[in-house]
């Protein structure tokens, strides 16, 4: 069972990877200085989640990859995060949107996945959740004062809603080659999570006078390794300088 | 720079003031102070406030392409803390009855300086190092100095600065030895990296002490303790050992030991190059406060969001509360 | 509020935090908030990023109200020669060890 658990922690790891990533980007150029420090630390778990769970696909593997290994020295199409992660950063509507979306997500995620058999998943997915708890509230309370802030704030926050929203039906899909770990207890079955996900997406955006797009399209790929064009260049410059000097020491 | 008009103020409460000072006694917000304490203290501190803002950019300019998810982690951390500090160092000069924002719009405007040593590029990872090791441990210096200051929240924003910021030197100078044990290149960027900005780090602590301003009157109300050249002199007898450690050199070929007073004397400083960056023609001034105003602009929306809605919840609250009466 | 008109700064509000259960509450420092909900999430992403709190107060700057310096005299001095207060003023014989 073990390449599809290195997929599957590829999965989970590389959302966070990539994601943490886009969140970093707003280090230095965020609307306030409260918030530059908010999304910093937002960032940061994001980054440590995937540090744990990147180390240990290496160590499921097998084959003496370590989670830098995996991090700088895979190409964009070996890559397994969901695609709404990869989209540029885009304004501070489209950053909290989908740190909404991912993050409640990624709390229905952590609570299934904390009950994994699996005791090292199990004990990452303790420590994320409250984690990804606090993103929820960080970007919840976001979500409405933006929505019922002025006209300009409603109008940006309702754009973020509908650029996001086809990218979040990917998140749900659950791969055929897990179920085996999800019969055997280790993993969980995303597809049982958008229930809840959309409960509570529909009541804060009524909260904040917004809306959900109805019948998209919705996209998807990401699980696959066929990503859109910007992960490519995300990767260019996170790999740069580890690439430039395989085997070196940092 | 006469004192005179602080005398003309209110001798009385002045002779107080001084005696308080005198006696090492901490100024707290409410309590008198001559206006030309006050404004110095909002001059220096909200530049110092600047300078923490403006900091994080050069590093943060290597955030993205951190060569592993340790250095990642570490260095978004480090550079979080730099607009943490400018946090605290803005809500301390705001007791003094200055608004953030006046203070930010100052610096938009071009008409509040910050530390010049941020003008400078960031070229390689290795620059990471450089300023973790330089520019923090420089800044270290001149903080622990400052968390004696006399002028209450200012002395207690360094404390609260000098013990977070104890990572942040060790972290550049890992990275620094790291480098210069790693391969041939990687020390050649470590060396380049040193080489650049070892001037700059010099020039931190200001003019001599014979062409500084603003220090005689600083020193005398306790704001600083110490003078810029017994500053400075403390951190190159601190770093000489550091350099020599991890066998790389300064670019100095006058620097020598001089065994009378057991200091490291380092050659002419390029007072030049200092004021040229001081004045607005450094590398990335233009950029870097270009940066300022664009992350101001753009956020704009948003803290006026927060704001209205604000504003809207206060006026649901009354309404409810006047129909419940 | 256009983006032209002059900005004002976010309300001002002071930070206490508890750093262990049963401890008082002290003061942190200060953050710009519009509302409590966003001061208390401010609060805790400035200043308990070191595991310096297990609880957080936050208070609108505004509704502090505090002694002035003038009244440090009339405040404070009148507590000065008071020293029957304190337990060590008392004698206590000789032999007693442990009262």
């Amino acid at each position: 069972m073990s390449a599809p658990l290195f997929d599957a922690l590829l999965r989970l790891g590389d959302d966070r990877l990539v994601l943490g990533h886009r969140t970093s980007e707003w280090c230095g150029h965020a609307p306030i200085l409260e918030e530059d420090i908010a999304l910093a630390n937002i960032a940061l778990d994001h980054i440590g989640q995937a540090n744990l769970l990147l180390q240990y696909a290496g160590a499921v593997e097998g084959g003496g990859r370590d989670q830098d290994a995996l991090a700088y020295f895979r190409d964009a199409i070996e890559y397994r995060n969901a695609l709404i992660c990869e989209l540029p950063r885009g304004d501070f509507a489209v950053t909290i949107a989908r740190h909404f979306f991912h993050g409640l997500y990624s709390v229905l995620q952590w609570e299934a996945l904390s009950n994994s058999q699996d005791a090292t998943i199990a004990g990452i997915a303790a420590k994320a959740l409250k984690e990804s708890r606090y993103h929820v509230r960080h970007a919840g309370e976001w979500v409405i004062r933006l929505g019922d802030g002025t006209d300009e704030s409603h109008a940006r926050a309702q754009a973020a809603v509908h650029l996001l929203w086809p990218y979040t039906g990917e998140l749900f899909l659950q791969p055929v080659d897990e179920s085996a770990l999800v019969a055997a207890g280790l993993t969980a079955d995303v597809s049982t999570l958008e229930g809840a996900w959309r409960a509570t997406v529909d009541d804060v955006l009524h909260r904040a006078t917004l809306t959900a797009p109805d019948g998209v399209w919705m996209q998807r790929g990401g699980r696959a390794g066929r990503h859109t064009e910007h992960l490519g260049h995300l990767l260019a410059e996170m790999q740069i300088v580890a690439r430039s000097h395989p085997g070196a020491q940092w | 720079m006469s004192t005179t008009p602080s005398v003309a103020e209110d001798p009385a409460r002045y002779a107080q003031f001084e005696a308080r000072i005198a006696a090492d006694q901490s100024i707290e917000p409410k309590d008198w102070m001559p206006e030309r304490y006050r404004s110095q203290l909002v001059r220096m501190m909200s530049q110092h406030a600047h300078s923490e803002v403006v900091g994080m950019l050069p590093e943060g300019n290597w955030i993205t392409r951190a060569p592993s998810l340790r250095r990642k982690m570490i260095l978004l951390a480090k550079v979080q803390d730099e607009a943490g500090h400018g946090l605290y160092i803005y809500c301390g000069t705001e007791t003094l009855g200055v608004d953030r924002q006046e203070l930010v719009q100052q610096l938009l405007d071009g008409k509040a300086k910050y530390s010049s040593i941020f003008n400078y590029p960031t070229l390689t990872w290795a620059d990471i190092g450089a300023i973790g090791w330089l520019v923090d441990g420089a800044a270290i210096v001149n903080q622990t100095m400052l968390a004696k200051a006399s002028y209450g929240p200012y002395a207690r924003a360094m404390v609260r600065i000098c013990k977070e910021e104890n990572f942040h030197k060790r972290q550049g100078y890992e990275i620094m030895t790291t480098l210069a044990r790693g391969t041939a290149a990687q020390k050649a960027m470590a060396q380049d990296a040193l080489n650049r900005w070892w001037w700059p780090s010099l020039m931190m602590f200001g003019p001599h002490d014979s062409a500084s301003s603003n220090s005689d009157e600083l020193m005398k109300w306790g704001i600083k303790r110490k003078s810029n050249d017994e500053l400075r002199q403390r951190f190159i007898n601190l770093t000489i050992a550091q350099v020599k450690a991890i066998d790389l050199t300064v670019p100095d070929p006058d620097l020598r030991y001089d065994d009378a007073t057991g200091n490291w004397i380092a050659g002419p400083i390029d007072w030049d190059e200092f004021w040229r960056v001081v004045k607005g023609n450094g590398p990335c001034n233009s950029e870097r406060i270009g940066a300022r105003r664009s992350a101001h602009a753009e956020g704009r929306w948003v803290r006026d969001a927060a704001v209205a809605f604000a504003e809207k919840q206060r006026s649901n609250n009354r309404e409810t509360a006047e129909r419940q009466q | 509020m256009t983006p032209n008109s002059p900005e004002r700064s976010w309300p001002l509000w002071e930070v206490f935090t508890q750093g262990r259960d049963g401890e008082p509450h002290q003061h942190a420092g200060s953050v710009h908030a519009t509302d409590a909900e966003h001061a208390l999430q401010n609060a805790r992403d400035v200043y308990a990023r070191r595991n310096e709190a297990v609880n957080l107060w936050v208070v609108p700057s505004a509704a502090i109200t505090a002694s002035t310096p003038e009244d440090m005299g009339p405040f404070f001095d009148p507590a000065n020669d008071k020293a029957y207060r304190h337990p060590q003023f008392y004698k206590v014989p000789k032999g007693v060890k442990v009262f």
